[in-house]
């Protein structure tokens, strides 16, 4: 095979499978699992921290509008 | 400080050891940046001494602020990340332990050979094989200390911070004990067990991807957990995460031969790199917005807290070193740019306004908690420190880049008759006004490191013993 045809090849290869990432990232079936991990850095809180932090969250967007 | 073994507490200890030790390193590598940057201003600096010459300090300033500073920056927050978002101990405390006194070794060993002229040569793998083995050694068991704690976590994930820090240690393993590979002829000197341009193109592909993924990669590990822990809210978006990463890790990996542009290096393989390098402001960008973007509608929180402050301040500086870089891979812009000063100013707008500005903030962050302390000692000593920072690294990146277009354009003027314009020493007259800049600018960068080593003294002092077990505790 001529070498530039291998190298388009990989070029589609190479997009082919970033499109398969871009895909997978977005898809509906992933959003759950992903929205739970996007949590993680908060999940070491307890309860009254969750509270005071979601409150502040809350204060903070009421005062600006 | 002693710190509580019952299963139910995470292992603090070795965090505390590698946080401390991050600004024992900084101080000690910015202060050699510093003098360094005084010889190219007075030549004299170096007393006729040849341990205090420019060329056996200048390999140890890179190692120290790079491996030292950065790396223990790397280990303290990735075995803080890993524990809390694992909610999990560290998997073996021996083992961590080791990780931090090997290290701590590597670096020592450093500060001895490098000024005795004990070099390899290979950019940023300056030290001789036996040092490259107990490297090699530590380096796979923080991996094992990483990984096994990964395995061992209560939750469901992996959060994206880990991916980050995963996906640096494997790699810089790989690009160590492959770039290291060499021919021992005695204790001390060693060969390359790779020849002439195939030399060079090991060297930077592993010299640019310690780069990308010892510089990038871990920090914005970093960056994944400490911006949203700092700003309260959880990243803008998780699903850009995820095709950052992906993105990130397998373009970066071929973007080496830039450095070795117009050289002996297969012509194809140039023009590789450099499409390579362009296509990588992508993801450097996305991960940039993707961190920003967290703040998107509480951009009044960085008016009152200067911890988050350095955080964003240190994307913004990523942002645009990780703009300019890929321009400067452009075979063009690198006539001009490349063996000149603005190579120097587009590294430390990386390594003083990314890298040790997103370090210091999530130090900040983290130091507090973890001696059991509320904030640190002074709030308004962090915004000191934030001004000191900033101003001291846009004074380095202008004077690098004022002297570095003018060494390009002197150096290739050509008369009509075909000589050059400008002698060498010329150019490096014309100089030597951007050498003074830089050195107060690096001098100010210095300053507020001196300033954050007193806050955390004093933060450190006021902790009980039982308030830094008690913050160990899992919740």
């Amino acid at each position: 095979m001529d070498i530039n045809t291998v190298r388009g090849i990989a070029t589609i290869l190479v997009m082919l499978a970033f499109l398969g990432v871009v895909l997978w990232a977005y898809s509906s079936y992933k959003k759950k699992d992903f929205d739970e991990a996007a949590q993680l850095p908060f999940d070491d809180e307890t309860e009254d921290e969750k509270a005071a932090r979601v409150q502040k969250e809350e204060d903070a967007r009421s005062n600006k509008k | 400080m002693s710190t509580a073994t019952t299963p139910t507490a995470y292992n603090y200890k070795v965090v505390r050891q590698f946080a401390i030790m991050t600004v024992v390193w900084g101080i000690f590598g910015m202060a050699l940046g510093v003098f360094i940057a005084a010889q190219l201003v007075w030549p004299q600096l170096s007393f006729d001494l040849p341990w205090l010459t420019f060329g056996r300090l200048r390999p140890l300033h890179t190692n120290s602020v790079i491996f030292a500073f950065g790396g223990c920056a790397l280990f303290a927050t990735s075995y803080y990340v890993v524990q809390r978002t694992s909610q999990a101990r560290i998997v073996s405390d021996r083992l961590a332990a080791f990780t931090f006194w090997g290290w701590q070794a590597v670096i020592v060993s450093a500060i001895i050979t490098l000024p005795l002229g004990l070099t390899s040569t290979k950019e940023y793998a300056e030290l001789e094989w036996p040092i490259d083995i107990l490297i090699a050694v530590v380096w796979i068991s923080y991996a094992l200390v990483f990984f096994g704690t990964i395995m061992k976590r209560k939750m469901k994930h992996i959060y994206v911070g880990n991916w980050f820090f995963g996906g640096f240690i494997v790699t810089v393993a790989v690009l160590h004990i492959v770039n290291s590979m060499a021919m021992p002829v005695s204790l001390f000197k060693s060969y390359s067990i790779y020849a002439g341009a195939t030399d060079a193109m090991v060297q930077w592909w592993y010299g640019h991807n310690a780069v990308g993924f010892f510089l990038t990669a871990g920090f914005l590990g970093m960056m994944y957990y400490f911006v949203p822990k700092q700003a309260g809210r959880p990243i803008y978006s998780y699903r850009l995460s995820i095709v950052h990463f992906w993105a990130l890790i397998s373009i970066y990996i071929w973007a080496g031969p830039h450095h070795l542009h117009y050289t002996a290096l297969p012509d194809w393989a140039q023009s590789l790199g450099m499409v390579m390098s362009l296509i990588l402001l992508a993801p450097s960008w996305g991960g940039m917005i993707n961190g920003m973007m967290t703040l998107s509608g509480a951009w009044h929180k960085l008016r009152t807290d200067p911890i988050l402050r350095f955080l964003v301040v240190s994307l913004a500086f990523y942002g645009m070193s990780t703009f300019e870089g890929p321009m400067m891979a452009i075979k063009t812009v690198n006539a001009l740019s490349h063996y000149t000063d603005w190579t120097i100013g587009h590294v430390h707008a990386g390594a003083l306004g990314w890298v040790a500005m997103i370090s210091i903030g999530s130090l900040y962050h983290m130091i507090p908690k973890l001696f059991g302390r509320e904030r640190m000692h002074s709030i308004g000593m962090i915004n000191v420190h934030f001004w000191l920072a900033t101003v001291g690294t846009v004074l380095y990146i202008v004077s690098m880049w004022v002297n570095g277009i003018t060494q390009g354009l002197m150096w290739r003027a050509v008369n009509v008759d075909g000589t050059l314009t400008y002698s060498f020493v010329e150019a490096l007259e014309a100089s030597h006004p951007g050498y003074v800049v830089r050195l107060i600018g690096g001098a100010f960068f210095l300053l507020g490191m001196f300033v954050m080593a007193w806050n955390v003294w004093q933060t450190v002092r006021q902790s009980k013993s039982t308030e830094a077990e008690a913050a160990a505790q899992m919740a």
